[in-house]
């Protein structure tokens, strides 16, 4: 276990020694301080558009962190050669990809709570409200989801040869589950056979990450979704993350460095 | 003879000149591109583009009208903008409109399950909340200012929702301004002043105006379903203008004007029927001679 997180910790160190982070935060700070200062109609109370705008990137920005991060953390290794001392030491494949994938999804988790500590901060001096709980399980389910996304770009970055294309190739294939993945079933339902089954198995085969996205909840102001709808979601994404990792270390197993 | 001037001295001199000209070329420089186009920054980014996003911001209030309840291509589609239709008064009754269930029941369990963290219940902004659709009406009227509607249902919630019917004036003026003789602005205009500011003559004589340009309009244009019944609500508030100020013989001519055109003909033919009551029980005018 300590190798694991040995492994994790040089990962986080990366988050703060490259520039990826602080961009984001800057650029998603700059547009949610510039869109604040508009004022329609004269009328300070309107707030909903502002929280949107900057929950919105938030999620991108997220989004971004994790799978640059993810997709360059076992070429770098490959390019660099370092990865033959770190496997001549007493640290197994497992323990690589496992060391990656949580160094990876705390990276990513840090990230995303200065982000949300950004958004409390922004929302609360504009709405004078404080709603710490749904920051809370909005932050939680995403960073839940940013773990199948991090296990995801791992398998790509075994599969992929260039991290360009992984991230290209897993970036657009998130989106679209985020986007698409809750109404494939009814796109189903509008074709006839064999493509309805396929599409019906491709809906049962992706996980739905748009459940993690509860983004409206917050700009909306709606309630808590229930804790244990969130607990469960939470193993759903942990079964996802754990099959994924699997996968890439079988494929990593076989991969001749 | 050598004149050595320090760097400070120069500099010095350089942000004189520097602030000379800025005052001097300040008013000048404004003229030199049309102000209305510089004010615009979607119009300097995208130019005539805009205007496709015009309509996807336009829609957008009607999502946060709905709070995030909102269908997606996927589902069943609204026939009317919720945001417009309060506008219209076709959704008094609140029940009606959010009854509506867009989504169906849950197909399987992992749509079901999806529930569970999806907004689920069809609401409408109400107690001043509405004032969060106002964002993206501004930016819609932004994109395209030929969007007419932008500006009557932001004025129809600016002065009903919000009671500032100052910010809907200005609002309606600017979108009279883009949209010259557009009767439809004209028509809200007069409900402002009637409603709001409580004076008749100005908004008689706006309404007035908009059915002068509703009837300029081309023949085609005057059949369409929508203008019909626009025609109608500017005759039927006239009449009713009228019937307040006691002008009953005008008030029938409105009645009689706008029944070809309403939905409802018998309601208008019972009003006008009520309105020659009243005219018959009126007394007759003594002609007082002059002193």
């Amino acid at each position: 276990m300590n190798t694991i997180w040995a492994l994790a910790g040089v990962v986080i160190k990366e988050l703060y020694r490259r520039k990826d982070f602080y961009v984001l935060f800057v650029l998603t700070a700059v547009i949610t301080i510039a869109a604040g200062m508009v004022h329609f109609f004269n009328d300070p109370q309107i707030v909903n558009y502002l929280k949107a705008i900057c929950v919105l990137l938030i999620s991108i920005s997220a989004l971004i962190i994790a799978i640059v991060m993810a997709a360059r953390q076992l070429p770098a290794e490959r390019e660099s050669r370092t990865i033959f001392p770190l496997l001549a030491k007493p640290v197994t494949r497992a323990q690589v990809i496992l060391g990656k994938f949580f160094g990876c999804w705390l990276a990513s988790g840090i990230a995303l709570l200065f982000f949300y500590f950004f958004f409390a901060v922004v929302i609360g001096t504009h709405e004078q409200s404080w709603p710490m709980l749904n920051y809370l399980q909005s932050f939680w389910l995403q960073w839940a989801m940013l773990g199948v996304v991090t296990a995801i770009v791992l398998l790509g970055s075994v599969i992929f040869t260039a991290p360009s294309s992984n991230v290209t190739i897993c970036f657009i294939a998130i989106v679209g589950i985020l986007l698409l993945g809750q109404h494939l079933n009814a796109v189903a339902l509008h074709h006839s056979e064999p493509l309805r089954s396929i599409i019906y198995t491709i809906y049962f085969l992706i996980p739905h990450l748009e459940w993690f996205d509860v983004r409206d909840r917050l700009t909306y102001n709606w309630p808590l979704a229930h804790w244990m709808d969130c607990m469960l979601a939470t193993l759903y994404a942990a079964a996802y993350a754990g099959l994924f990792l699997l996968l890439a270390w079988l494929g990593f197993r076989r991969k001749s460095l | 003879m050598r004149l050595k001037a320090s760097p400070y001295w120069i500099l010095a001199l350089l942000l004189a000149v520097c602030f000379t000209l800025a005052t001097a070329l300040q008013l000048r420089a404004a003229k030199w591109n049309n102000p209305s186009q510089s004010n615009n920054v979607f119009k300097l980014l995208l130019g005539e583009g805009r205007r496709l996003f015009a309509h996807e911001f336009y829609v957008m209030a009607d999502v946060y009208f709905h709070s995030g309840y909102y269908p997606s291509i996927f589902d069943k589609q609204e026939s009317q903008s919720d945001v417009l239709g309060a506008v219209r008064g076709e959704s008094d009754d609140d029940e009606d409109t959010t009854n509506v269930d867009f989504f169906g029941a849950p197909k399987d369990w992992i749509d079901a399950f999806g529930w569970k963290f999806r907004l689920d219940r069809h609401t409408h902004l109400s107690n001043g909340k509405e004032r969060e659709i106002l964002p993206w009406l501004q930016l819609a009227a932004d994109m395209d200012s030929q969007m007419v509607q932008t500006y009557t249902v932001a004025a129809y919630w600016l002065r009903t929702g919000l009671h500032n019917p100052k910010e809907a004036e200005a609002f309606l003026q600017e979108g009279l301004r883009n949209n010259p003789d557009n009767y439809e602005i004209l028509f809200e205009l007069g409900r402002l002043y009637n409603e709001d500011y409580h004076d008749a003559n100005r908004a008689r004589n706006v309404w007035l105006a908009a059915l002068r340009y509703w009837r300029a309009q081309g023949d085609d244009a005057k059949k369409s379903v929508e203008n019909k019944r626009l025609c109608d609500a500017i005759l039927v508030d006239l009449a009713y203008l009228e019937e307040n100020a006691g002008n009953w013989p005008q008030a029938i001519e409105y009645f009689k004007m706008a029944k070809p055109m309403s939905p409802d003909p018998d309601a208008i033919q019972k009003r006008i029927d009520e309105a020659r009551q009243k005219l018959a029980e009126q007394p007759p005018a003594i002609n007082t001679p002059p002193h």
